[in-house]
């Protein structure tokens, strides 16, 4: 330890106001790196969705045969097809229902948005530089589990990949904005995990997770087309198997966005 | 006011320590008030801090010292009065104090998984003129857990992170909240030194805690705040002075010697009091009365076993609110003077 020598003159006039902003990829690839740093961040953001794909090819009998009885769009597809656009929702839900409002609740919790507001950046960017990463997550999550299950399997190729896109960003932004809803309130961890959950496995069974394609009965099908991640799996649905517009649920969608984002910025808490 | 304290307080007070010679004060706070709901936590509060000071607010949980830390540094909405921290308002414009105010607040963690030298490199990136990392680690001691992660450091380790993290910014003001509240003593100590180092390198500080001997050890001048309203200003010395003028001391001698020595003690001018009290002898007097009673006493080729008994700021409060000061702080000392769980032992 040497004698600290006086390095800074205490009279500085050429202070510039901060924009609020300065460090902010700093943040983000910081944050980023934290989040690789947890196992089970990484697993269920990034993996999980590979791992379910893959797990009910090769794990329920059948999936992997080619379907004879079924109505047009399905016919002569392999049944673990029909479970892409369910699997995608899932990366979506997973993100948006488990990781993210957590963390969120942890920074409240653990004093880091408190402790940011002391300095020039604002807390707003580390919730910015959160969706960012959750975004790419998610993205990457989705990418993947395409990719293999390609690899792996009989998959089809999306009609109208358009369509397919549109809905999944759709369902990002609707499940997205519930998430921050969730993480605009809970003051723990455990809260958010909680309701987080509370609400994800519900949604992942109106979306088809146990009923895929034209296995979902009709009315869990017409319940589901009203929520965001139902409303995003049969989307993405439509556009993979068929050349329609699945306007209602893209509709659906939109609406839960316009409805639940502002809500939570508006509750949200930053201390 | 409808308060019953003694020394409503409207800086400068003449007789309590003003600031030096027309320097422009570097905190000033105004007749602040904040309530939550039915609530006051904050009734009355001025202070005006120097720069280059290091300046205390002292008082129990709950005086309303930290809401007025939160009203100075812009996280709070005060309801009357005014802030100014270098001339700026942070009431006004948050914004405009950031890049020279540092704050470590009571009980802000980070991510568990963030090492201590990625956690300085991410605060550093929020300033326009940072500090340099490395010698902020060096002057805090934490370059040897530079690579360690946040959970894995003791407690005095990441109060001193807390404490770096708030200077990074190269702030010319810092605010450290209750910083060695939960350290063992030895960790306490270092970071008192810690603090004085700081102020060194000519930042002004301004120390929040609920330790008397904290703010007696580290604080230039300090403010009493008891119930949202502060109920004396002035230095340790200032105020101690102002309780009581005499002085108390205790004297061991040989058996032999203490009828000769009662006898010297009660000639003495500054001498006002002599009590015995088994092995001891209890010695009040003026404020010249150690160096007069061992002049005396050597005299007589007595040269006894002398102790002072000093007054501290826990009378200067007792005497001020007419209340003992608040036990929980002093089980919390207490407490962390029986852990053995010290710093040396973590590492």
């Amino acid at each position: 330890m040497t004698t600290p020598t006086t390095t800074r003159a205490p009279a500085r006039g050429r202070r510039i106001a901060g924009t609020g902003w300065h460090g902010l990829r700093t943040l983000t690839l910081t944050e980023a790196r934290l989040l690789l740093r947890d196992p089970g961040t990484v697993f269920f953001a990034l993996l999980f969705p590979t791992v379910l794909l893959v797990g009910v090819g090769f794990a329920m009998p059948g999936m992997r045969d080619v379907v004879s009885d079924a109505p047009p769009p399905w016919e002569g597809l392999t049944a673990v097809a029909f479970y892409v656009p369910v699997v995608l929702a899932t990366a979506v839900a997973t993100v948006a229902l488990t990781t993210m409002p957590v963390y969120f609740a942890t920074f409240r919790e653990k004093g880091v948005l408190r402790r940011l507001s002391t300095t020039p950046m604002k807390p707003q960017g580390l919730i910015g530089a959160h969706l960012f990463i959750n975004l790419v997550a998610v993205v990457a999550a989705a990418l993947l589990a395409v990719l293999v299950g390609s690899l792996v399997f009989d998959l089809a190729t999306p009609v109208n990949l358009v369509v397919v896109v549109a809905a999944f960003l759709l369902g990002v932004l609707a499940m997205f904005s519930l998430g921050m809803l969730i993480a605009s309130r809970a003051d723990r961890a455990s809260t958010a995990s909680a309701i987080g959950m509370t609400l994800y496995f519900p949604m992942l069974f109106l979306a088809g997770l146990w009923t895929p394609g034209p296995l979902m009965p009709e009315v869990l099908r017409t319940i589901g087309g009203y929520t965001p991640l139902g409303a995003a799996a049969q989307a993405m649905t439509t556009g993979w198997f068929g050349d329609g517009v699945p306007a209602s649920q893209l509709v659906v969608m939109a609406v839960w966005t316009v409805v639940l984002l502002p809500l939570a910025a508006r509750l949200f808490r930053w201390s | 006011m409808t308060t019953a304290h003694p020394v409503p307080s409207v800086p400068p007070a003449p007789s309590t320590g003003t600031l030096p010679d027309g320097a422009a004060p570097a905190i000033e706070v105004v007749a602040l008030r904040k309530a939550y709901g039915s609530t006051v936590a904050v009734r009355d509060v001025s202070f005006a801090v120097g720069q280059g000071e290091i300046f205390g607010i002292l008082g129990p949980n709950g005086a309303g010292k930290t809401t007025t830390v939160e009203c100075l540094a812009g996280l709070r909405q005060a309801d009357a009065g005014s802030v100014r921290i270098l001339g700026r308002d942070p009431q006004k414009d948050p914004a405009s104090v950031r890049e020279l105010l540092g704050v470590q607040l009571q009980e802000a963690e980070l991510n568990e998984r963030m090492t201590v030298a990625e956690a300085m490199r991410l605060y550093a990136s929020f300033y326009e003129d940072p500090a340099d990392v490395g010698e902020l680690l060096d002057l805090l001691e934490l370059t040897p857990h530079r690579d360690r992660q946040f959970a894995k450091l003791s407690g005095g380790q990441k109060q001193r992170l807390s404490i770096a993290l708030a200077l990074v910014g190269n702030p010319q003001v810092a605010i450290l909240d209750e910083l060695t509240t939960g350290l063992d003593p030895q960790a306490r100590r270092t970071t008192w030194e810690l603090v004085e180092r700081v102020r060194d390198r000519g930042v002004t500080i301004l120390l929040v805690t609920h330790f008397m001997d904290e703010a007696e050890r580290l604080c230039d001048r300090l403010v009493i705040i008891d119930q949202g309203v502060v109920v004396a200003t002035g230095s340790p010395a200032e105020l101690i002075e102002q309780v009581d003028t005499s002085r108390v001391l205790r004297l061991r001698v040989e058996p032999h010697e203490e009828v000769g020595v009662l006898e010297v003690l009660a000639g003495l001018a500054d001498v006002q009091a002599v009590t015995r009290d088994g092995h001891e002898i209890e010695v009040t007097g003026t404020r010249r009365v150690l160096p007069a009673v061992v002049l005396a006493l050597a005299e007589q080729d007595v040269v006894p076993d002398v102790r002072t008994v000093s007054r501290s700021l826990e009378d200067v409060f007792v005497h001020v609110t007419g209340r003992t000061y608040d036990h929980t702080g002093a089980a919390d000392a207490a407490a962390a003077d029986d852990s053995n769980d010290t710093e040396g032992a973590v590492r």
